[in-house]
């Protein structure tokens, strides 16, 4: 059963120009048109470069950017349409996570006064008192000392900043946490220590997850299930293992090919898919597929004037590419290479 | 003979009444013509600290500078503020993280590049925009003629990060040093840097001192790799021996928590323990020991020396050493690591090898 379902979201922000009257001269697409499901207890994870929409997506299931178009249906109510006053009840049961531990952290509150706040701004614990108790139990589990409480932000390591972070989400006992990039300013030692923290949370708490990151490798770690994300779009949705085995889209293909590994062996075997040039502007994407423009396989024709959709090769795996099939089969081929 | 042997370099930080705080502890590493070296580690481990002051580029106050840099001859650490000027750019040159700060914002991009081939190269007018538009697309840079006229924030940050390499290669050094070159590009961005990166080493026989905290860009372009800790080098190996049996139980670990793109899912990594800040000073004994899974009574007895406990030109500072079950039996190896025999840790550290 799906708790989170987006259906076709889009969030477009306006391009303003003038002195004294705002003009609309334009858009940006930051996300256009992603439709895809979470299910209870699952970590669906999505990926992308920057200025591909990932971030500004999570923002919008939150409503903490307005939503252009599109429906946002959590556990059976369709948060994209609710008033003001309801989606912050809501928002209890939707928590998020972060990128930068110290910025998302008032300098100048307690962790205590950090925690609490959110709890008695949603009613939970009777007084101090017993906020201040549960809050221990959840320093406890995320693996922060008791007399963390007292203490100020600047006083904590980034790992740990990032598990206070952690902490603020689960006071408020959600069912769905958006991670947004939780792990990408932390050391990679510590990184380790916080992908470890929430695989556990979720195994305790029957939490689920939408992770955000840049990091190919994260996010295959953590994930069930991966989207792929490029210019506001889905560009590839797989369970996650179907997803490094085969990647369909030739842009998977491009990133999977461009994420170095830590083995001389096989970086010295492996061939790169180099891309051409940068991501175009979500003021001004492409026409036909979003991808046409840098794509490897782009033939003349269809790709630069149909977009495509995504459709399910079975098995979860769906992709939006025109040739996807044909590129498999080979009967394709890259224009780079002959 | 090596272009650059770095020998005990050390770095203090503190002016007049402050705690002196060392970033660099007795670094020392060689760079062979042609060669790319990698300087691998966390943050706070000294590898930037190390770079600038290859560079000359430290603060005179404040800071106190010590141990040896002998590129071709002289030594880097004692040169005069003119000397080092005439060397930077030319003989010595360099690639920084953030490409946006590193240019110069209210100028374009040509001038920019002009003014290296005018200082070091005393090419004037014509023939020097000539060049820079030549460089630029050496770097891949199209239509190089109208980019020189664009200021950097009209470039995308992989084409302003081709631009500070068409800079730094602009005098054909003999050294170039790149800090972080991709840490802020996107990953299909990085891989064209790393490509180019390759390409000019291959092509002009530079040398490469790359500064990284990727692992994975470790694998792909490094001849010969150096671990950093706490500002000293904790092992230094051939890129394919280290990735092949990491020894030290900080690169060890280090290997074993990243999430790996080509491993079988569902396993938890297994992270290290506490966080940099849990170090001890190197005079007192392993730096890396409050961490450390393998930590013994003996890591606390002063600085460990470096050892080749596997094989030659593999070394390891490290008393108890992540070392496999029949080191015994491995002959060049047994009788280096005499370190590992009396140590209690030692068997811990045999189960942790992967096979």
């Amino acid at each position: 059963m799906s708790l989170l379902e987006l259906d076709d979201v889009k969030v477009h922000f306006p391009v303003k120009k003038g002195v004294l009257f705002d003009r609309t001269v334009g858009h940006v697409y930051a996300v256009d048109g992603i439709s895809l499901s979470v299910s209870a207890g699952q970590t669906y994870g999505l990926v992308g470069e920057s200025g591909c929409g990932k971030t500004t997506l999570g923002r919008a299931v939150l409503r903490l950017v307005d939503i252009t178009d599109g429906e946002v249906v959590f556990d059976g109510t369709d948060l994209a349409k609710l008033p003001e006053e309801e989606m912050r009840r809501f928002r209890r049961r939707l928590q998020m996570v972060f990128q930068d531990p110290l910025g998302s952290l008032n300098p100048r509150q307690n962790i205590e006064s950090i925690l609490s706040e959110g709890m008695a701004a949603h009613g939970i614990g009777a007084n101090q008192e017993e906020r201040r108790e549960k809050i221990k139990a959840i320093l406890t589990r995320v693996g922060l000392p008791a007399n963390a409480l007292s203490r100020y932000p600047h006083e904590f390591s980034g790992g740990q900043r990032q598990r206070i972070g952690i902490a603020r989400a689960l006071v408020l006992e959600p069912d769905v946490i958006i991670c947004d990039e939780p792990v990408s300013a932390l050391d990679v030692s510590i990184q380790a220590q916080v992908i470890n923290l929430l695989e556990e949370l979720q195994e305790q708490l029957g939490l689920t997850y939408l992770v955000i990151a840049h990091d190919l490798a994260v996010v295959r770690h953590i994930s069930d299930v991966i989207g792929v994300m490029y210019l506001g779009s889905l560009v590839e949705e797989a369970p996650s293992d179907a997803l490094y085995a085969s990647p369909r889209h030739p842009y998977t293909k491009a990133l999977m090919s461009a994420v170095p590994v830590p083995d001389p062996d096989i970086e010295d075997r492996r061939e790169r898919i180099l891309l051409r040039g940068d991501l175009p502007s979500p003021a001004d994407p492409p026409a036909g597929c979003r991808f046409h423009t840098r794509c490897p396989w782009a033939q003349p024709g269809k790709c630069a004037t149909e977009r495509p959709g995504l459709t399910d090769l079975g098995d979860g795996h769906k992709v939006a590419c025109h040739f996807a099939k044909e590129i498999e089969d080979g009967t394709v081929q890259r224009g780079d290479e002959s | 003979m090596p272009l650059l042997t770095v020998d005990e370099l050390t770095v203090t930080f503190g002016g007049r009444g402050r705690t002196p705080s060392t970033a660099v502890d007795g670094v020392s590493f060689t760079v062979d013509q042609g060669q790319v070296v990698g300087l691998v580690g966390e943050s706070g481990c000294g590898k930037s600290v190390t770079s600038l002051a290859l560079m000359g580029l430290l603060p005179s106050k404040g800071v106190a500078i010590g141990g040896r840099a002998d590129f071709e001859g002289e030594d880097l650490l004692a040169l005069s503020p003119k000397r080092i000027r005439d060397m930077r750019g030319s003989q010595l040159a360099m690639i920084f993280q953030d490409p946006l700060s590193s240019l110069n914002p209210v100028v374009p991009i040509g001038v920019q590049v002009t003014e290296i081939l005018q200082r070091h190269r005393g090419m004037k007018g014509e023939a020097a925009r000539k060049e820079a538009a030549h460089l630029l697309d050496r770097v891949g840079i199209p239509d190089p003629t109208r980019r020189l006229k664009e200021y950097p924030h009209q470039l995308s940050g992989g084409m302003r990060q081709r631009a500070l390499i068409a800079m730094a290669v602009a005098c054909a050094p003999r050294l170039l040093i790149a800090d972080e070159p991709t840490t802020a590009l996107d990953v299909t961005i990085q891989a064209q840097i790393l490509e180019l990166l390759k390409e000019l080493v291959d092509e002009e026989g530079t040398a490469l001192l790359m500064i990284t905290h990727d692992l994975g860009v470790v694998a792909g372009l490094c001849d010969q790799v150096n671990v950093l800790y706490a500002g000293r080098a904790v092992e230094s190996a051939d890129r394919r021996e280290l990735f092949a049996h990491p020894t030290h139980p900080y690169a060890h670990g280090l290997l074993g928590s990243i999430p790996r793109l080509d491993a079988p899912r569902g396993e938890p990594l297994s992270p290290i323990r506490g966080s940099i800040n849990d170090k001890i000073a190197w005079a007192d004994g392993c730096a890396f020991a409050p961490r450390c899974d393998h930590y013994t009574m003996g890591c606390l007895t002063g600085t460990p020396e470096l050892t080749a406990p596997r094989t030659e030109g593999h070394l390891v500072r490290c008393v108890n050493p992540v070392l496999p079950q029949n080191s015994a039996e491995d002959s060049d190896g047994a009788e280096d690591s005499d370190g590992a025999e009396d140590s209690d840790g030692a068997e811990d550290a045999e189960k942790e090898v992967p096979a």
